[in-house]
């Protein structure tokens, strides 16, 4: 081996120039724009096909749901007896069974809209229920209350949950210590349990339920924080920030808060479907909102009382629900490969 | 292994100590709700409401009504249900325990089994279409909610079909068939997505490598040597399990007129019946508790290097 280091050719050194420096510095140019984290966890979420169809299914979703006063033909809660019942019926598909307003009674087909003596030119497009209320404007702003529940349970969670992990974590020490065996109880407690006491004590209603989902739903977010606090802590970034003189309060908000940011997102896209399901769930037991305003849990729950009878009071409203929590969790999941660098190929 | 012994019996003491704030808790909760087990409402004189509140120690102080219930709890008494005819609380979870137990065993381990076969293939054929089906369908299975999906399965297979009884807990296995596997969805897509992840780490590890060139089956490396180290954090999620079964429960229980703890307790919510809401309360805590701790001395058991760890720490 060493005897071909000699053998190296004689280069003359007039042959070699000094390169420009203006050449170097085009060499070491950065060409393509640089690509923050934020656009690289994007970049990956675009090739995930489920995630986005997910994401515009969603956004379509709460778009409607924030329509719904403007797009409702009717009041959700507007009765009218007589039109009771009816089955949906939508122009222009008036040949399609299940849509031409017929439904069986004893074995024949009956027009139940002509039976009701509705007009011809009024249809309800997913039919009524039982008093005569139009099914399609209650799924709609039933979907806007569940809507509305998820967020607002998912953005509190993330406000009790955040800064009890990272103070816990931060701190260390007694503090920890302290914090933690709160943490350690409180798991103990199955949450159906608590957010069922809780709804049994306070009036039932849109913000009990989202106070007793808070309340129950924080203690996961509050120990992934924990420990990625801890994990980031011991990084030098943190070390000379604290060198440099900054506030706990500074660091903990600049540099620990945007380096765990890919694990609060995913966790609080997750507790959205949760706190809907659970909120579904309530319903279904007999603890939902109070009539006449609608989620679509109780939307369900009084569709499945006449399920074998009136079939779509229960199948539309539970198909939105469904088509709901598939796409937060298609879009979590598609965010958590796209955040979490460990699980990139 | 001292200080593994140490960290039991630490956990113990955490237990007690959270069943005894829960039930502190619920007791002083339900001293909130308005209205007494008593009224007017049921054509009762004023002096039989006082001699019923008397005979059932409601007359005395907050307190002392609270430390003979949690006197009571100590030797198993959750005194006597509000609604149904005077049962002892106690009786009457009694009655119902069996059912609620057996599909919840029944639908852990078809659901696990199912779950961790579904993980290991998506982990063996990762990035694949078979890995990216199975992965839909645990999504699948956790979005659709419980309710819905059972309500579907009664529908198809019972009415339609008519494989399986409709409802009711009479014919034997049969009747338990469809209850089943309305509630192992959850529990199945649990562990089948957790599995993944887990096996995932495991295939990469060197242990593997050497096993594969050893010119072992991907079957074989898969099964026999993949499969035992990760099985071993899918003992972590046995407590959230142990939750979606208890919710679950409620609802297919409900659903399928099963005479279990879950239709039980959703009956008492909807008639106020404040002592069996307690008594189920605790249960649940008791089971919940006793499964956190359980998978804590497992994991010990299972992975040495647990129990080596908590000596060095604390």
């Amino acid at each position: 081996m060493s005897e071909n280091v000699n053998e190296f050719p004689k280069i003359a050194p007039e042959q070699f120039s000094p390169a420009h420096r203006e050449d170097y510095k085009e060499r070491e140019k950065i060409t393509t724009p640089s690509l923050s984290f934020t656009k690289d966890a994007w970049r990956r979420l675009k090739r995930n096909k489920a995630a986005m169809v997910s994401l515009w299914i969603l956004i379509i979703v709460v778009i409607i749901a924030l329509l719904a006063p403007l797009i409702a033909p009717h009041h959700y809660a507007a009765q009218n007896a007589a039109y009771a019942n009816l089955p949906p019926k939508i122009p222009g598909l008036e040949s399609i069974p299940l849509f031409n307003g017929m439904s069986e009674m004893a074995g024949r087909a009956v027009d139940t809209y002509a039976a009701a003596g509705v007009p011809d030119d009024v249809y309800f497009y997913l039919g009524t229920d039982a008093l005569g209320r139009d099914l399609l404007s209650r799924v709609l702003y039933g979907s806007r209350v569940s809507l509305f529940i998820g967020v607002v349970a998912a953005l509190l969670n993330l406000l009790i949950g955040v800064p009890y992990g990272m103070i816990s974590g931060w701190m260390g020490g007694k503090v920890d210590n302290v914090m933690q065996r709160i943490l350690e109880v409180l798991s103990g407690v199955p949450n159906l349990v608590v957010v069922i006491l809780l709804l049994l004590v306070l009036k039932p209603g849109i913000s009990s339920i989202i106070l007793a989902l808070a309340i129950t739903e924080w203690i996961t977010m509050a120990r992934l924080v924990r420990a990625e606090t801890l994990k980031i802590k011991n990084e030098e970034y943190v070390l000379a920030a604290t060198a440099l003189g900054e506030s706990p309060f500074k660091i903990c908000m600049m540099h620990i808060l945007p380096n765990i940011s890919g694990v609060i997102i995913i966790q609080t896209i997750f507790s959205i479907p949760s706190a809907i399901f659970f909120e579904a769930f309530l319903s279904f037991i007999g603890l939902g909102i109070p009539a006449p305003q609608a989620s679509l849990g109780t939307l369900i729950n009084d569709g499945y009382k006449t399920f074998r009878f009136l079939p779509h009071l229960m199948w539309y409203p539970s198909g939105v629900l469904s088509v709901i929590m598939i796409s937060f969790n298609m879009l979590a999941n598609g965010l958590r490969d796209a955040l979490d660098p460990k699980t990139t190929d | 292994m001292k200080s593994y012994t140490k960290f039991i019996l630490r956990r113990i003491f955490y237990m007690i100590l959270t069943l005894f704030i829960i039930a502190s808790i619920t007791f002083f909760l339900m001293n909130l709700l308005p209205g007494t087990p008593f009224n007017a409402e049921d054509k009762l004189s004023p002096e039989q409401i006082a001699m019923m509140n008397e005979r059932y120690g409601l007359n005395d102080p907050i307190i002392v009504q609270y430390f003979r219930y949690i006197g009571g709890m100590l030797v198993g008494d959750l005194g006597v249900s509000f609604q149904f005819n005077n049962t002892p609380v106690v009786d009457l979870i009694g009655n119902r325990i069996g059912p609620s137990i057996q599909l919840g065993l029944q639908a852990l381990v078809v659901g696990t089994v199912i779950g961790v076969i579904f993980g290991v293939v998506s982990a063996m054929y990762r990035n694949t279409w078979l890995d990216s089906s199975l992965t839909f369908l645990s999504i699948l299975g956790q979005s659709i909610p419980n309710f819905v999906f059972a309500v579907l399965l009664q529908l198809v297979f019972a009415v339609w079909l008519n494989w399986f009884p409709i409802a009711l807990w009479s014919d034997g296995f049969a009747s338990t068939v469809l209850p089943t596997v309305a509630l192992c969805i959850s529990p199945l897509a649990n562990s089948a997505r957790f599995m993944r992840t887990e096996m995932v780490d495991v295939l990469n590890s060197d242990y593997i490598e050497l096993a594969r060139a050893k010119g072992l089956s991907q079957m074989a490396v898969s099964f026999k040597h993949g499969l035992r180290n990760a099985m071993i954090p899918i003992l972590t999620i046995l407590g959230p399990l142990a939750v979606a079964l208890m919710t679950g429960s409620m609802v297919v229980e409900n659903i399928f007129a099963i005479p279990g703890i879950g239709e039980q307790f959703v009956k008492s919510i909807t008639t106020n019946d404040y002592s069996t809401i307690m008594g189920v309360t605790m249960l649940y805590s008791l089971g919940l508790c006793l499964i956190l701790l359980i998978v804590d001395v497992l994991y010990g058991i299972v992975d040495p290097r647990i129990r080596i760890s908590s000596e060095g720490g604390d």
